[in-house]
């Protein structure tokens, strides 16, 4: 019982709970903006391996830290324009392209990997660089919430920004509000003139960006190198999430900080010897328990 | 431009659909500028196509346009609005997750630097609407209204950009009659703004009341265009269909047996909860062919979903072979007797990839012979299958290829050879003709004609009033989902008796 | 002519498996110090002795077992990724029974088989279901329900049959009557292989000649055409991947009884993912997933002696197989060549009639 009240109220869980749950807010915003216009963008998980990589790698040769930035997610929207072209103008199934993109990344990565460091699981031969963390001025002496809200990686506070631009860019732009036309009647977007197509690209090469945010920070501000299929799945909890939430930006945050929350407790746990395997699958559960829930709502409307 | 001048001219259109289908044949329309033209004609007539041609979604192979007399060249739906033809069409192209501002404003959104403008949004919206009186809830969504108000925001969507000709397309197939009151005070606004309206109906009461000029479109080509007050509702019906003499005329056949269908005060409510069947009631008998006569989207689909076992959610009785069919699942149903040829064949007839011997034997792959056992009996199959393609005169070259090689007229045969070949009580063909070149079309009378000479209960639901008159032993016609004539006597009655009512003038009165 | 329309697929997955490796001997040309060296251990490694011909035969066993259950719920039309899931609740409740049970082994091996079977059954069950009355959508559902079993699995061998003396984490070894026999002395070639041939050929049976089978294939080709015409489309859907999760269950323990004689996975196994490449590959035809099975069990034992002797990770293999499926899939890959054979089979048809 002191484990919990020790953990829940400490600052340094909360801290670690933001931590965790930045790259999932990268990936449900990367899952969303895809699922808005229709294309669901599997290759996630694919993506932010891919940048991850590529971010440490560019960081570690040319020791130009926004270089690295640059480059890693252009090599994500390269990813997702590989999906895009495709599922949009070869007419591959989106799963399966999704699916084997996904494989893809994860046998090229090693692969390069191991070309760079002769080492096939860890990059920490190279010298790459990492992300900084910020102090806040002000907000860092607040009682409480200053260690938790201050100090934070560069990423984690562009993760909040980002469900900001994401909610401004979807529902007070024009691209936003074709993206949203498209997804959900293509033909109604036709007939005014506006290419379907286009609009799709667009929002799977947003998706890219998103995604490659996420892994950038894996490999760059959670841990400072690239680990083997490092992403851990983190692509397909994205999915999830934004499923879980409807693609709204309060609730892509909300779900992550539910996945970010357990994660943590999960890691926290692994030192006693409590089973952690039971508290580590409820986000799961919670996942189909309210798809459940949505689905029920829609039989009582019919 | 003076202003007995046309605005819109067509001349000589003509297009051939990759199906060999001629829909417009040499079709000339010339429509004046501030005018309110109707186009009235059966189905398949060609006026949708026509008005496709016209708002850039199907390109003619031959004949010109004419706009503001220039000549002009329409190759898709964007140059088609840009020239300022707007077309409605008859289901909606609205965002329903969006509110009406933004699906109006979709694709010409006010605002810098791709930012969104709210307020100019909503001021274009309303100020677009109090112009043209046109009442909307611009705040509100799609999914939220109704659709005579639907309606009225795809018409706004028109003008504001900036459209001088408004095409409609069948407008008040999905309205009430209230909301199609409404439609009609603002057609008239519309063109007191100096708007010209033309619009497409199958519905003779509705062109009297608000069109001044009427063109009547017949197999492909305008036949006729004047003045709707000088022509009546009934030379307008029978000017839209040919008098024809049937070829094959049945005698009625004293043959007439049991009873293999009985409706009984038939009542369906879609999602949208518009009424689409009304109270229908009828019976059929072996031996019978009951022709269903109708123009489109009258209630045919849902009639026929629901004798299939498709749909469960309405009210009142239909009973085959005595038996209730409510509760039956659509495999329960087909045991009592009961085959159907669908209307839609690629959807529901045939799965495109899959073999032709596949698709044969979806109606018996679980009984034997062709079951055996646990087994598929493959070479019984392939037997039958060859005796199906004898005696259906089915061209196929190999019967493990996919049914999408065929060509529609073999696709359709492969249906009727497949629910024509069983024990059936009672064979639903719904529009078994469509699409059909007139060899194939006989062939299929031929087989409906053995199919009642074999003692089984036909309900053939078809627009093609030739078709009805040549096979039919009584008909029922479907009006806005009632049954407004029963024609049991078809000794003396031509196309021109039953188009009436499928026009909406006429109406039987129900004695009491 | 007409043949060649019908060998068209084929002719397709020949072409993307000739890129394949094409592409294999551009890359360790471009990469290796010693590129013939690399390419001869990469490709004729696994014949050079016996234990490494064993080796495709080891690894090809779980490609195909997974790959003809995944194969049954494609086939339906849905997008079941479960197997991962279902493998692994299989091996779990297999091991758990194994360990804690006795008989002789012709009555053990039965007994354990099905108790795999019925719990990969289970989880395979509720995507279906859930699909069928909730209209949830079975790649989230089987998704979550991987990490679920996964979960549950390690729980089950941490608590229940974990082997206190090891280090890491895995299970006491199974009692000697729930072992595969090897078949070929040598190599680990185990009871498994056979049982996935047989499997295999069970699946093409009964997709191909039974009436389940033909609703299945129904259902997926055109659904709306399938319940038109009486197939119960519902009840097609849950059986699909029921059996999809059966077959995935005994995918694992036939690995677990045949091979390591212990449950060790920490996570999914990574055939898991691989049969689904497999089906992918071999367009969901339970006769085609045994060569392509062997294919891929062959490519990755190559890229594993390449990996020894040679400086190429054998990672090489899963980028070659990716780059595969996308050549496969892409409908319009040669697409524009299978219309003008089908155009010209089809005027022919116009002509005669």
């Amino acid at each position: 019982m002191s484990f919990v009240l020790d953990t829940i109220f400490s600052v340094s869980f909360w801290f670690s709970v933001l931590r965790v749950t930045t790259p999932l807010i990268w990936a449900s915003l990367g899952a969303a903006i895809s699922i808005e216009s229709n294309v669901i963008n599997i290759a996630i998980d694919g993506i932010m391996l891919v940048a991850a990589l590529v971010g440490v790698i560019i960081s570690a040769f040319t020791h130009n830290l926004c270089l690295a930035l640059f480059l890693a997610v252009l090599a994500g929207v390269g990813m997702a324009c590989i999906l895009g072209y495709f599922n949009l103008k070869l007419k591959t199934n989106i799963f399966i392209g999704g699916i084997a993109l996904n494989i893809f990344a994860s046998g090229i990565t090693i692969f390069i990997l191991y070309l760079t460091t002769h080492d096939k699981a860890v990059s920490s031969s190279l010298k790459s660089l990492v992300l900084p963390s910020w102090d806040i001025p002000l907000i860092k002496n607040i009682n409480i919430l200053g260690p938790i809200l201050s100090g934070q990686n560069v990423l984690t506070y562009f993760a909040m920004v980002g469900i900001i631009l994401y909610y401004f860019l979807l529902y007070h732009t024009k691209l936003g509000l074709h993206i949203r036309a498209v997804g959900e009647n293509s033909e109604a977007v036709r007939s005014v003139g506006i290419s379907v197509v286009r609009t799709k690209f667009i929002a799977l090469i947003l998706s890219g960006i998103f995604a490659s945010l996420g892994g950038v920070f894996l490999s760059m501000g959670y841990l400072s190198f690239f680990v083997k299929d490092m992403t851990g799945g983190r692509g397909f909890i994205g999915l999830a999430i934004a499923l879980m939430s409807k693609n709204q930006p309060v609730g892509l945050l909300l779900s992550s900080l539910l996945f970010g929350i357990t994660m943590q407790i999960v890691n926290n746990i692994k030192t006693l010897r409590i089973p952690s395997e039971l508290v580590e699958l409820i986000p799961y559960v919670v996942v189909i328990l309210v798809l459940m829930f949505y689905g029920i709502g829609r039989k009582k409307k019919e | 431009m003076n202003k007995d001048e046309a605005i819109l001219e067509l001349k000589d259109i003509l297009k051939i659909y990759p199906n060999g289908v001629i829909a417009c044949n040499k079709a000339s329309l010339k429509i004046k500028k501030g005018s309110i033209h109707a186009i009235v004609g059966e189905n398949g007539a060609g006026k949708t196509s026509l008005m496709r041609v016209v708002s850039g979604l199907e390109i003619p192979q031959e004949g010109d346009i004419y706009y503001q007399g220039e000549k002009v060249e329409i190759k898709n739906p964007f140059e088609s609005i840009k020239r300022g033809i707007g077309m409605v069409h008859q289901h909606f192209m609205l965002v329903q997750g969006l509110t009406v501002a933004q699906n109006l404003v979709l694709g010409m959104e006010p605002g810098k630097y791709g930012v969104l403008n709210g307020k100019e949004i909503r001021s274009m919206a309303s100020k677009i609407s109090e112009k043209y009186s046109i009442e909307v809830p611009i705040e509100k969504k799609v999914r939220d209204i109704p659709m005579g108000i639907r309606q009225r925001v795809e018409i706004l969507k028109a003008l504001l950009r900036n459209s001088k000709v408004l095409i409609l397309d069948e407008p008040t197939s999905m309205l009430t009659p209230q909301e199609t009151e409404r439609l009609f005070v603002t057609i008239q606004n519309l063109k007191k703004l100096g708007k010209t309206i033309v619009f497409i109906s199958h519905k003779l009461k509705e062109v009297k009341a608000i069109s001044e000029v009427i063109s009547i479109m017949r197999r492909g080509r305008i036949i006729f265009t004047g003045d709707t007050r000088k022509i009546s509702e009934k030379e307008m019906a029978q000017l839209m269909v040919e008098k024809t003499i049937p070829k094959n005329r049945i005698v009625r056949s004293e043959e007439i047996g049991e009873e293999v269908l009985k409706v009984d005060k038939l009542k369906y409510l879609d999602e949208e909860k518009r009424l689409r069947l009304n109270c229908i009631s009828f019976k059929l008998r072996r031996g019978e062919v009951l022709g269903i006569a109708g123009i489109d989207e009258n209630g045919q689909e849902e009639l026929v979903h629901i004798l299939n076992g498709l749909i469960k959610r309405y009210a009142g009785i239909v009973k085959i072979m005595g038996k209730n069919i409510k509760d039956k699942s659509s495999r329960e149903i087909r045991e009592l007797g009961v085959s159907c040829i669908p209307k839609d064949k690629l959807k529901y007839g045939v799965a495109q990839d899959a073999s032709f011997l596949d698709n044969l034997i979806v109606n018996k792959y679980y009984k034997y012979p062709f079951l055996n056992g646990l087994r598929l009996n493959k070479s019984y199959i392939s037997q039958y299958a060859h005796r199906l393609v004898n005696s259906f005169s089915i061209e196929v070259s190999k019967l493990e290829a996919p049914v999408s090689n065929l060509s529609g007229g073999n696709i359709q045969k492969v249906i009727l050879a497949r629910e024509l070949s069983k024990k059936n009580n009672l064979v639903i063909a719904y529009e078994p003709s469509q699409g059909l070149d007139i060899g194939a079309i006989e062939i299929v009378h031929n087989l409906l004609f053995r199919a009642r000479e074999q003692r089984v209960g036909i309900l053939l639901i078809s627009s093609d009033l030739d078709e009805l008159l040549e096979l039919s032993t009584r008909i029922l016609v479907l009006y806005n989902g009632k049954i407004v004539a029963h024609l049991n006597n078809l000794e003396n009655i031509s196309q021109r008796d039953i188009s009436p009512y499928m026009l909406g003038i006429k109406e039987e009165r129900v004695e009491t | 002519m007409l043949k060649l329309i019908k060998y068209i697929d084929l002719i397709r997955i020949f072409i993307a498996i000739l890129i394949g490796f094409i592409l294999t001997i551009g890359i360790i040309y471009g990469v290796s110090e010693d590129a013939s060296t690399t390419i001869w251990y990469f490709f004729l490694g696994p014949f050079s002795n016996i234990s490494g011909m064993g080796n495709i035969f080891e690894t090809a066993t779980p490609l195909i077992l997974t790959a003809v259950g995944t194969a049954i719920a494609f086939q339906a039309g849905l997008i079941y990724i479960g197997a991962g899931g279902a493998i692994f609740i299989g091996a779990t409740m297999g091991t758990l029974i194994a360990i804690f049970s006795n008989a002789p082994t012709f009555i053990h091996i039965p007994f354990i088989l099905l108790v795999a079977l019925l719990a990969g059954a289970f989880i395979g069950y509720i995507p279906g279901y859930l699909r069928v009355k909730l209209r949830i959508h079975e790649f989230i559902s089987s998704l979550m329900l991987n990490y679920i079993a996964t979960f549950v699995g390690i729980y089950i061998i941490k608590y229940y049959a974990r082997d206190m003396a090891a280090a890491l984490l895995q299970s006491r070894e199974l009692p000697k009557t729930a072992w595969f026999l090897r078949i070929i002395p040598g190599t680990r070639i185990h009871l498994g292989f056979i049982l996935a041939i047989i499997l295999s050929l069970l699946a093409y049976f009964f997709l191909y000649h039974t009436r389940w089978g033909y609703e299945i294939r129904m259902v997926g080709k055109n659904a709306d055409f399938a319940r038109f015409n009486g197939i119960d489309v519902n009840k097609v859907i849950v059986i699909s991947t029921t059996l999809a999760g059966a077959t995935a269950g005994i995918a694992g323990i036939s690995e677990i009884m045949g091979i390591y004689h212990r449950f060790q996975w920490k996570a999914l196994p990574c055939f898991s993912l691989e049969g689904i490449l497999v089906v992918i590959i071999a367009r969901n035809n339970p006769l085609l997933i045994i060569p392509v099975s062997f294919l891929i069990a062959y490519l990755k034992t190559g890229a594993q002696y390449a990996a020894l002797i040679g400086d190429i990770p054998s990672e090489i293999v899963t980028i070659i197989i990716s780059i595969i499926v996308f050549l496969v899939t892409a409908e319009l890959f040669l697409e524009k060549w299978k219309q003008r054979l089908t155009f010209k089979e089809a005027t022919k048809d116009e002509l005669r009639s």
